[in-house]
């Protein structure tokens, strides 16, 4: 096995060894195409007119933030319950869930105990990256660590492969420069570079990290300052998919054959920039908080129809 | 410790002290001494930095030797004052309406930041 299947933050006790050994297809080829601007798979073989390859789906979860119990959302417990509902409710049940951080307000750990035990009762496998939220122990992150960052590197960044596409959860949130945005730092790029060097081309890549890859506010710090040099080793892969959290509400971008999308947080929304004088909470009325709160749904569809991601609000 | 807080009007002095000492422990250095804030309540000399909307008000500050500065978060978000060499002085998480002081002993520069918002910046001039 290679340093890239690791258990990651699962503490399902779930064997994601044993859970690859069922997705696992055949090392084949893909062909790569370009759909409605969205990159998209197929299998030489499917290509050939060959038999489909099941398609499989994660969800993403995010900016939990349990212990927020403010205007904006008196418990953030109970919205977050929904989201797990949400997920529990689908027809098809997902691999796992990818969190890209913020799990905590405070980083007490009551709070931790109150997100795990809501997020268990989805009884999937669970990948976590760190919010700013979550380093907020006297040790800069070592009680997020102790949790969540088993089998993991630095300050808890980690990849594993599944059913054919890689994944990389990314750490921005640590050890923070005054004036600056988010930072994965010299030793996390380094590492990064190498977890990619060898990997094919055609091999798709997720990445996921809480603060967004793409500088949507310089004023806000909504952006990573040194996201661009990340983005070069991602250059030549032909299916490059960024999924973050921390600006609670949803954008997308799509840049050659990278999209970027920041999911809707399951606590509070936040303004778009430039559309407030913070990026604070934002009160709205007790009937929209859920339309502006949910999950974020992946679905890879080997085939001709691009890889599909669909924002699902608590309340549809 | 919350408990002990709440009371503090029946809490005598000597028992004060070394709950101070306790809260304050590792936040010693050179330049000055991390007090909690409800502790320093007494002297309130100095002046307040409000952090509203992301920001440090003033952002700029001037104040002689000896001054405490009282920094407070009016945000629903939380926030931390940490020197921008993150040694001189580092505050706690700061919750809403949490306040953090710090009594600067030296003349100089002192930058200092959000460490979960680092685009938040501010700065303390101290003179002799």
């Amino acid at each position: 096995m290679k340093d890239d299947e690791r258990d990651a933050g699962s503490e399902e006790g779930l064997d994601r060894r044993g859970l690859l050994k069922c997705m696992t297809w055949g090392g084949t080829g893909l062909i790569w195409s370009l759909s409605a601007g969205l990159p998209s798979a197929m299998l030489v073989d499917q290509a050939l007119g060959a038999t489909a390859v099941k398609p499989f789906t994660f969800m993403q979860v995010s900016d939990s933030h349990i212990g927020f119990m403010k205007p904006a959302n008196p418990d953030a417990r109970v919205t977050l319950r929904e989201a797990i509902a949400k997920i529990n409710a689908l027809p098809q049940k997902p691999d796992f869930i990818i969190h890209t951080g913020d799990i905590s307000q405070l980083s007490k750990p009551e709070e931790f105990d109150d997100a795990d035990q809501i997020i268990r009762e989805a009884g999937l496998p669970v990948f976590y990256v760190p919010g700013e939220h979550d380093m907020l122990d006297d040790e800069n992150g070592k009680l997020y660590l102790s949790r969540y960052g088993k089998n993991t590197k630095g300050t808890g960044w980690f990849s594993f492969d599944h059913a054919g596409v890689h994944f990389v959860g990314l750490v921005n949130v640590a050890n923070l420069k005054g004036g600056g945005m988010g930072s994965f730092g010299p030793d996390q790029l380094v590492w990064l570079k190498q977890d990619l060097a060898g990997r094919p081309a055609s091999t798709p890549i997720v990445i996921f990290a809480h603060i967004p890859l793409w500088t949507i506010s310089q004023e806000w710090g909504w952006g990573t300052d040194d996201a661009g040099e990340a983005l070069t080793y991602l250059a030549r892969f032909g299916s490059v998919t960024v999924l973050n959290g921390h600006i609670h509400q949803i954008m997308q971008k799509v840049e050659g054959r990278i999209t970027f999308h920041t999911a809707n947080s399951t606590a509070f929304p936040q303004p778009a920039p430039g559309t407030a004088p913070s990026p604070g909470p934002v009160k709205v009325p007790e009937d929209k908080l859920r339309t502006l709160l949910g999950v974020t749904r992946v679905d890879f569809v080997r085939g001709d129809k691009p890889l599909a991601i669909l924002d699902t609000p608590l309340s549809a | 410790m919350s408990r002990v807080i709440c009371t503090r009007r029946r809490v005598s002095p000597l028992r004060a002290l070394a709950l101070a000492t306790v809260l304050a422990g590792g936040s010693a250095s050179v330049v000055g001494v991390a007090v909690p804030a409800w502790a320093a309540e007494p002297a309130a000399v100095g002046p307040t930095v409000k952090i509203d909307n992301f920001t440090f008000g003033p952002a700029a500050l001037t104040i002689k030797v000896g001054t405490t500065v009282t920094w407070v978060n009016g945000d629903d978000i939380p926030h931390t004052v940490v020197s921008v060499d993150h040694t001189t002085f580092k505050s706690k998480v700061l919750d809403t309406d949490q306040s953090y002081t710090f009594t600067f002993t030296k003349a100089g520069e002192y930058p200092y930041f959000c460490s979960l918002h680092p685009h938040m910046t501010g700065k303390v001039v101290v003179q002799n």
